[in-house]
């Protein structure tokens, strides 16, 4: 696709942008600046955001509560036979018949135990067949506690599908996965991705999927999946 | 054709007289701005927040040519195709061309109001290819063959019944009043065109520059299907959505989510840096980001007006709007309707065409005080205003503040003509919103104060004889 036009049209975009550069903004949106000239915005952000306790119990308090709110179910589990356990609980209430998940530690430990037929993304990916299963299970990035989020990413969740063709989709994580705000999650994703490449997928999915188009009421599974159940293992 | 400012009066009138579809809009908005309070008073410090992201914007916009080649050399590097588009037709071009070259014969398409603005369905449906809306009001709107009513909230216009009968008469649907079944109607509609689809088009909400990603804000999980599911990604995004850094994210969702549905997070905020990369397990093979300017130079180079190009298109200041609120989104004829439309469109459309959405405000200033970057949205209505006259002045308008000068000027006219005003006005209802009646757009539905009988002057004089001070 890079015909010379491409080029071409790049290059008048940036003499147009400079051109309209070349006089100062005149704003007096900046008159009462919050940041010193030696700080940069980016700095900042975190005190001007929704508070987060301090501790883990507080956070863990705060992801509870905020998964309520957003219709989540956020369960404490003590052991991979407590998730598990839990899962053929939700398999037998809403008649699974097959789930759907990819390799990781969490993942193997759990499925292992599980009642339904497990069909694995990362043997052969096929979108057909992810599309007849009833639940996606995957692991995540992080939980974040200030906005009840699960952080997603390509390598770490099984890729992009998985997590959200199914209509039920579970996250396992562990608790030294919890953190306590969005640049936390930023911070993280920097220090492990930064240097070697991001993802080409990264998402924060806060509760199941939702709409409101219609006379603004809520209605959970627009798309995604209906159900968002986050398992949280030691 | 008819001159947009026409049809911009006609239709306010025929829409502000609709009393039961303007109580249901203000209903569905008041339910906005209780859950918006809610979210807002969760922040540490609102303000500052605003003022820090309009300090990250200012940054962004101001450096734009820096940005966007970092955003290009990054997003090259992790190999997304990127193309600069000038004009709306070289946007479309380049997706026809992309589409036919790779025989692409079905597209799903998640919310994208760029494409509104380019009119790219229309043109694809032109060269044959199926092209399908995924995000449920949008795809309502698709079905009604109607732009967007808001372009945050692109059916709430409608009521439940309209919806179902539309369903009913386009996709034989059986009838219903329930928002769950209408909503799962389309959930089941819509399942196999993703899986059939081979070419995903999405919007962005933002650009990274650091990074070389496009961000993605929904709630619905459409546009992460959109962009999952087809061989191919295009993501066809404006100029001015660039941020420097990944971590301001982590400031502008909350913000966004916030500000634009009242939720502290939207639903699904999604960073794509490339197509499938090696390793991961899904994904398309392509993706291509279209980055168009489609004018938005022009207002870049109005060093006044600058700031619009913060906008980060929330819609509170729709939300907020009286005049929005009573004359609704189709009334505008724009792809942006509500103060930020009517601030921008004059710059990305002709100043004199669309002078009229300036005037069309209270200078409230609601919308400044909603707006989450700080845009300063009232006073930029009042620059376009002065703008388009000191263009091309109106020769009433001009004869009026002529004649208010020499007025002004002249005690004894004044004093005379302020004398007389109460006779004039005693046979005004003989003109009242007639033809004849010079005020009559106004007095045509408003009762004129009555002047006072006796003038200031006279007053002032009458007191001081009686030594009163």
């Amino acid at each position: 696709m890079s015909s010379p036009s491409t080029a071409d049209s790049r290059d008048a975009l940036f003499v147009r942008i400079r051109e309209a550069l070349a006089n100062p903004a005149i704003s007096h949106a900046h008159e009462h600046p919050v940041h010193p000239a030696n700080v940069t915005p980016e700095a900042t952000l975190s005190q001007w955001l929704p508070a987060v306790g301090a501790t883990f119990e507080e956070q863990l308090d705060l992801l509870a509560r905020n998964s309520v709110d957003l219709k989540t179910e956020f369960k404490v589990v003590a052991s991979a036979e407590e998730a598990a356990a839990h899962l053929n609980t939700l398999a037998t209430e809403n008649k699974w018949t097959k789930v759907a998940t990819h390799r990781g530690s969490l993942n193997d430990a759990v499925a292992a135990q599980l009642t339904t037929p497990v069909y694995r993304v990362d043997d052969q990916f096929d979108k057909v067949q992810l599309e007849t299963c009833d639940a996606g299970i995957t692991e995540c990035e992080a939980l974040v506690a200030q906005t009840g989020s699960v952080c997603l990413t390509a390598p770490s969740s099984g890729g992009r599908s998985l997590s959200v063709l199914p209509p039920h989709h579970v996250v396992l994580a562990r608790r030294s996965q919890l953190i306590a705000d969005l640049p936390a999650a930023y911070a993280l994703l920097k220090t492990k991705y930064g240097a070697k490449g991001y993802p080409s997928f990264i998402s924060f999915t806060t509760g199941p999927s939702r709409t409101g188009d219609i006379e603004r009421i809520l209605v959970l599974g627009a798309h995604g999946p209906k159900k968002l159940t986050v398992l949280l293992l030691p | 054709m008819i001159a947009p400012k026409s049809l911009f009066k006609r239709d306010a009138a025929i829409n502000a007289a609709d009393v039961p579809r303007r109580t249901f809009v203000r209903n569905a908005l008041h339910g906005y701005e209780v859950k918006r309070d809610l979210n807002k008073a969760k922040f540490q410090d609102w303000q500052s927040a605003r003022e820090t992201a309009s300090e990250i914007k200012f940054e962004g916009i101001n450096h734009l040519d820096k940005y966007l080649a970092e955003f290009a050399k990054n997003a090259e590097a992790r190999g997304t195709k990127v193309f600069f588009a000038s004009t709306p037709t070289q946007a479309r071009e380049y997706i026809i061309n992309l589409a036919r070259e790779k025989n692409v014969r079905s597209i799903i398409k998640s919310k994208t109001m760029t494409s509104e603005e380019i009119h790219l369905n229309d043109a694809l449906e032109k060269e044959g290819f199926g092209v399908v809306e995924s995000d449920l009001g949008e795809f309502i709107q698709q079905l009604r063959n109607e732009p967007p009513y808001h372009f945050v909230f692109p059916c709430m216009h409608l009521k439940r019944d309209e919806i179902s009968q539309l369903f009913h008469d386009k996709i034989g649907s059986a009838q219903t009043d329930s928002p769950e079944e209408l909503t799962m109607i389309a959930r089941r509609f819509l399942r196999e065109k993703y899986i059939q689809a081979d070419m995903g088009i999405s919007g962005a909400n933002f650009i990274v520059a650091e990074t070389g990603m496009i961000s993605v804000t929904e709630n619905e999980g459409n546009a992460r299907l959109t962009t999952s599911l087809p061989k191919i990604h295009v993501a066809l995004v404006g100029i001015e959505k660039i941020l420097p850094k990944l971590e301001d994210l982590s400031l502008f969702l909350p913000m966004l989510g916030t500000a634009g549905a009242g939720q502290l997070m939207t639903g699904y905020n999604t960073m794509f840096g490339g197509p499938r990369q090696p390793g991961e397990i899904d994904g398309p093979e392509e993706f291509h980001v279209v980055l168009i300017d489609n004018h938005r130079t022009e207002l870049l180079a109005d060093a006044e007006q600058r700031d619009a190009l913060h906008c980060i298109r929330c819609g509170a200041c729709l939300n907020v709007c009286p005049v929005f609120k009573n004359i609704g989104g189709h009334t505008y004829g724009t792809t942006y309707a509500g103060p930020v439309g009517s601030v921008i469109t004059p710059h990305l459309r002709g100043l004199q065409d669309w002078k009229h959405l300036s005037g069309a405000s209270s200078l409230c200033g609601a919308c400044t005080e909603a707006c989450p970057v700080k845009i300063d949205l009232h006073h930029h209505l009042l620059q376009n205003r002065r703008n388009a006259a000191a263009e091309k002045p109106v020769w009433w308008e001009k004869s009026l503040w002529i004649g208010f000068a020499i007025l002004m000027r002249q005690p004894t006219l004044y004093y005379w003509l302020t004398k007389t005003a109460p006779i004039a006005q005693f046979f005004h209802p003989l003109v009242k919103g007639s033809i004849l009646d010079p005020m009559q757009a106004w007095t045509r539905t408003r009762e004129f104060p009555m002047s006072a009988t006796t003038t200031f002057k006279d007053y002032w004089k009458q007191k001081k004889k009686q030594g009163a001070r």
